[in-house]
């Protein structure tokens, strides 16, 4: 829990805040490049769980909440979106924003309920609510219960743009992808951030003077959601499926290793940790259940050694050199 | 002419599953006095500050603050309506900078405190104020300087600075020279008479000089009931009061430092 309690500073000085805009050139130049090098769909992927994990992120990251229940919002998102464009014929746009949409409502109902407690039990009421989303598309009759919702149409996007192309649904996620990422970066930096950082390091000192706290913590927990929900719905239409594995609880205990190994708190951290974690499932299938024991060591030397994650830890490394 | 009690208690009480932890305090505060709280530890005095803020629910009896009854009020809005609490443990925002732990008590009057699609750097508007604040504690140098990274007595007038952002009409100071050295407790003592002279102070302090040099009235607590009221040169010469307190060995202890 230590991992957790103790995010990366975010103070962002004029050089910080240049180096940051570095880094995103990078990360842009990367996603442009990357179709050249690995498969689109493994690289289409990487950005579906870094958008959620980057999601995640400024839920405990920047407000100090602890959710264990964000398959809820990824799930939820890709069976709206599957549904949307397999039943009623959704251009994909339009999956995609509907599943947002209905995300954006499900964290406002389960945000009003959760945010009342804090700590473990905060993390403890959003896995139940988890788990009744789980249990829900289970038994729901237009989920396909075991099976999922499958062969679910790309469609064409704004009805011009056919997605069964590869490199045209890459470039639809891309810009997904930096969009959110983007809105997550301002809203880290934003008035409503200065406070959320202000309630994640002292909550009783923040409410001293005068923030009705709960009230910010609902609207990052429905922000976090809500971009959950957009990555959730977005993988949906990339592999044309929504299966148990999106809601299942594994999913949100996942999104928290991503975000570990990445770097608590960092805006960069999730993406990374996003990428080791899609890479390691991906090459190490043959592997098999050894996976997920290859996962469970990794947490472990985390949360022992680099605490603050690969991002944090090269950040920190960084700024040491740094003469102050 | 203005309300001459800013602050009045009646008959709080607060139990703890059959402890009793305030007893019928009655308490009422000036305006413009510098009024301290004192006694020995497990007298109360921290609970009456959070009953008195609503970080605790009172078990009966009232509070009224300008004549008005906010014993239902939340929190958040006792501190809006101008009483603005500091606590025991220095209470700053360690990972902001601070500058920024001034300013987020500033920004909640932009009335942009939800707004996440804007840039923070429409708060720099509140720069000027925020160093102006700063340089009342002299701090105005460490602006940049992220809060963990001060020193103790530094971080407890950077929440002094907080505090009086909010502009409050009754500051409520929770032992603010607990821990520190010689020095430090001077500057403090000196900056609480400074900002004082244009609002109300309740502290609570265990430092008997402190309280003899500033305070105007002090109020003695003893296991959760009020045991003497007044001018330091009443209070000290009550017996009960030497008897309960003054005499006790931490007096003697923090004397010798003083």
């Amino acid at each position: 829990m230590a991992a957790v309690l103790h995010p990366g500073t975010a103070a962002a000085s004029a050089g910080e805040t240049r180096s940051l805009r570095w880094a995103f050139a990078g990360m842009v130049a990367l996603v442009a490049l990357a179709p050249l090098a690995v498969y689109p769909v493994f690289a289409m992927k990487v950005m579906c769980f870094a958008l959620f994990a980057c999601a995640f992120n400024l839920l405990i990251g920047f407000g100090g909440l602890l959710s264990f229940g964000h398959a809820m919002f990824f799930g939820g998102g890709a069976y709206l979106a599957a549904h949307s464009a397999k039943v009623w014929g959704f251009t994909p746009e339009l999956a995609v924003l509907f599943a947002t949409a209905c995300t954006a409502l499900l964290a406002l109902a389960t945000g009003l309920l959760a945010i009342r407690r804090q700590g473990i039990y905060f993390a403890m009421i959003t896995l139940a609510l988890a788990q009744m989303v789980y249990f829900f598309s289970l038994q729901a009759p237009f989920t396909g219960g075991e099976d999922g919702i499958q062969a679910v149409p790309r469609g064409k996007l704004f009805g011009v743009v056919d997605l069964a192309n590869n490199y045209a649904m890459y470039a639809f996620v891309a810009v997904v992808f930096l969009g959110g990422f983007l809105l997550i970066w301002r809203i880290v930096h934003s008035p409503f951030g200065q406070v959320l950082k202000a309630i994640r390091e002292n909550e009783p000192r923040a409410v001293s003077l005068g923030y009705d706290t709960d009230r910010y913590k609902l609207v990052a927990f429905v922000l976090s959601g809500t971009i959950s929900g957009l990555a959730g719905g977005t993988k949906a239409l990339v592999f044309q499926l929504a299966s148990l594995t999106d809601v299942h609880w594994s999913m949100s205990g996942e999104v928290v290793l991503m975000t570990l190994v990445g770097g608590l708190g960092t805006l960069f951290g999730p993406v990374v940790g996003a990428a080791v974690i899609v890479t390691m499932q991906n090459y190490l299938a043959q592997l098999g259940a050894w996976v997920t024991v290859v996962q469970g060591a990794i947490f472990v030397v985390c949360v022992m050694a680099f605490r603050r994650g690969i991002v944090g830890e090269l950040g920190a490394l960084f700024r040491a050199k740094k003469p102050v | 002419m203005p309300e001459e009690n800013i602050l009045e208690t009646r008959r709080l009480v607060k139990e703890f599953k059959g402890f009793v932890a305030v007893s019928d305090v009655s308490l009422t505060v000036r305006r413009g006095h510098i009024h301290a709280l004192i006694g020995p530890n497990g007298a109360g005095k921290t609970t009456v500050f959070n009953l008195l803020t609503k970080f605790l629910q009172p078990t009966s009896g009232q509070i009224l603050f300008k004549g008005r009854d906010i014993t239902a009020e939340r929190p958040a809005q006792i501190a809006r309506r101008g009483i603005v609490r500091s606590f025991q443990i220095s209470a700053t925002f360690p990972h902001l900078t601070v500058l920024e732990n001034v300013r987020v008590a500033l920004q909640r009057g932009l009335g942009t405190s939800f707004h996440f699609w804007k840039s923070e750097r429409t708060l720099d508007a509140l720069n000027d104020r925020a160093m102006q604040l700063l340089a009342t504690v002299h701090l105005e140098e460490h602006a940049d300087t992220v809060t963990v990274e001060l020193p103790y007595g530094r971080k407890r007038v950077l929440e002094i600075a907080t505090t009086l952002a909010m502009d409050p009409e009754l500051m409520l100071l929770d032992e603010p020279t607990q821990g520190m050295g010689h020095e430090d407790v001077e500057r403090v003592t000196q900056l609480i008479k400074k900002v004082a002279a244009n609002r109300t102070v309740l502290m609570v302090e265990h430092n008997m000089n402190v309280v003899a040099s500033i305070a105007d009235t002090i109020t003695v607590l003893q296991r959760g009931q009020v045991i003497a009221e007044g001018p330091y040169s009443v209070v000290s010469k009550d017996p009960q009061v030497l008897e309960a307190y003054m005499g006790s060995a931490e007096t003697e202890l923090q004397g010798a430092h003083g």
